[in-house]
């Protein structure tokens, strides 16, 4: 149960971090496609706010404040009973609340295949694909050395 | 008795309406849209993020266009704004070496694991303006190669194996990392307060003081172990989740200095570390961040603090541009009654230097003469 309950959370965080890098518009298409609900109960937020970034001195060293970035959150109460949370970098609102709709909805069993088909997995493949994309275009930019020889033997 | 002077209402107001109609320039040319900043003037929009310390593209670019391209405005614009939202708390440190990177170059190792990647770089450029933009050319796709995935490890974690270069920096276990938008600044400070001010710093001013110690003022023989540019998760822990919640990504400069230093009373001969981490793609200044860290840390390594670059206190309360454009700037605003007091003050003096005037003189050829 221990090792359920973990890959729950892996698999719930994951489901986060894909929809807090998604854009709104992505969001909101494939929402009205997928036809998920939106019904839900605001219990705070949309807000935006700050979260300060911190780095490492050295990359790995002691925790420094670098700046602050605009956070916007939500949570809300799905009439089923479900509480859903999302923070997500930037002030889109709408994408917030809808973020945070869908974290409760999969955290509902009878519902959370359908977020995962229609919602999580398309956006988590087109922003597979954008790093993709981004990679090779950084690998093309890659120097290889050669080494000139000079003179006979 | 005090007599206040007021007016200057409508003068203001009309100013105001004035600056409003030169912002937008001529009608009959499309009205800049803020996708466009953020896209196409990308590096300007990440230094008004980097020292406005507020990390928003949009905001950054609508910062550029109300102050009509002045950075130093749209960077006080972003942290006034910044000081009108509420806070959720300190992200988990980023994990530079879990970047999606976009560039990474050593300028110290030409073999090292993931390799050299140039990215969009201006190096190499011949630097000669270019036509075929100004007519609007159309651009081309940049090239695709495709590699597997392979880890790019920190340059300083490759370095470290012979024990040659010292460690990351560390603080005493039990320290909390200073926040110079919650306290105020006090010196001597440690370092990663110290770092929090530059990585906000004026660009320019830390160049010139960068530049300052390459040229001989506090000399730190710096090379370039690595920069690189790319994209970092963030995490933010909060009460509500039993898990770090991920917020997005955010894009980082970081730069490794590394410093030939001959030892200290302090410290064995090794390589020191000057650290720059910035936000957006702000190589220069992540470089320049990484000069003025070393630099500051003399009295750290048991170096002697001779130019204006170690000084930390002279640094530090100066590198903020905010602060020095609000005092510079000032000045311009009315000051009639301060400079009537200096004016009274000035004629006084005048009229007892005139009386004593030629005595005066008298008896200074008197004494010269002896």
């Amino acid at each position: 149960m221990r090792g359920q309950e973990a890959r729950d959370q892996a698999e719930r965080k994951a489901a986060m971090a894909t929809l807090a890098q998604s854009s709104g518009d992505d969001i909101v298409r494939l929402w009205n496609e997928a036809g998920l609900p939106s019904e839900a109960e605001l219990l705070r937020g949309p807000e935006t706010g700050l979260v300060t970034v911190r780095g490492r001195i050295g990359g790995g060293g002691a925790p420094f404040n670098v700046g602050e970035a605009t956070v916007t959150r939500a949570t809300v109460r799905l009439p089923s009973g479900q509480v859903g949370h999302c923070y997500a970098l930037g002030r889109d609102k709408q994408k917030a609340k809808l973020a945070a709709i869908a974290d409760a909805l999969w955290q509902d069993p009878a519902r959370r295949n359908e977020v995962e088909t229609g919602l999580i997995a398309p956006l988590r493949s087109a922003l597979t694909a954008a790093h993709e994309k981004r990679r090779a275009e950084t690998a093309a930019t890659k120097v290889d050395f050669f080494t000139m020889v000079r003179g006979e033997d | 008795m005090y007599v206040a002077v007021k007016g200057g209402e409508a003068a203001i107001a009309n100013a105001h309406s004035l600056l409003a109609d030169r912002r937008r320039g001529d009608r009959s040319l499309p009205a800049l849209r803020l996708d466009q900043i953020v896209e196409q003037l990308a590096l300007g929009v990440d230094r008004v993020m980097s020292e406005g310390s507020l990390y928003d593209r949009e905001l950054a670019a609508l910062a550029i266009v109300q102050a009509r391209g002045d950075m130093i405005e749209a960077i006080f614009l972003v942290r006034a704004y910044r000081t009108t939202l509420p806070r959720f708390g300190y992200s988990r440190p980023i994990d530079t070496a879990g970047m999606l990177v976009e560039r990474r170059v050593s300028a110290t190792y030409k073999d090292l694991p993931g390799g050299q990647l140039l990215g969009p770089t201006f190096d190499y450029t011949h630097r000669l303006l270019d036509p075929e933009l100004a007519a609007g050319a159309d651009v081309a796709q940049p090239l695709l190669r495709e590699t597997e995935a392979q880890a790019m490890p920190r340059v300083s974690a490759i370095l470290d194996r012979e024990g040659l270069i010292e460690p990351d920096g560390d603080m005493p276990q039990d320290h909390v990392p200073g926040d110079i938008t919650r306290e105020p600044l006090e010196f001597p400070m440690a370092r990663d307060i110290r770092l929090q001010a530059l990585s906000r710093g004026d660009e320019g001013f830390l160049l010139a003081l960068g530049y300052s110690t390459q040229r001989g003022y506090a000399r730190n023989h710096p090379f370039v172990g690595e920069i690189r540019m790319g994209e970092v998760e963030l995490e933010l822990d909060v009460p509500e989740l039993p898990f770090a919640v991920p917020l997005g990504t955010v894009r980082v400069t970081e730069c490794q200095m590394v410093n030939q230093f001959k030892g200290s009373a302090k410290a064995p001969p090794q390589f020191t570390r000057g650290y720059g981490l910035v936000f957006g793609q702000s190589e220069r200044k992540a470089m320049a961040m990484a000069l003025c860290d070393r630099a500051l840390r003399a009295k750290e390594l048991g170096e002697d603090v001779v130019a204006a670059a170690q000084d930390e206190e002279f640094v530090i309360s100066h590198s903020d541009n905010v602060q020095a454009t609000g005092f510079v700037e000032h000045l311009k605003l009315p000051h009639y009654v301060d400079f009537q007091a200096e004016l009274d003050l000035v004629r006084r003096m005048r009229a007892e230097y005139d009386a004593r005037g030629n005595a005066d003189m008298l008896e200074d050829k008197k004494e010269a003469a002896e």
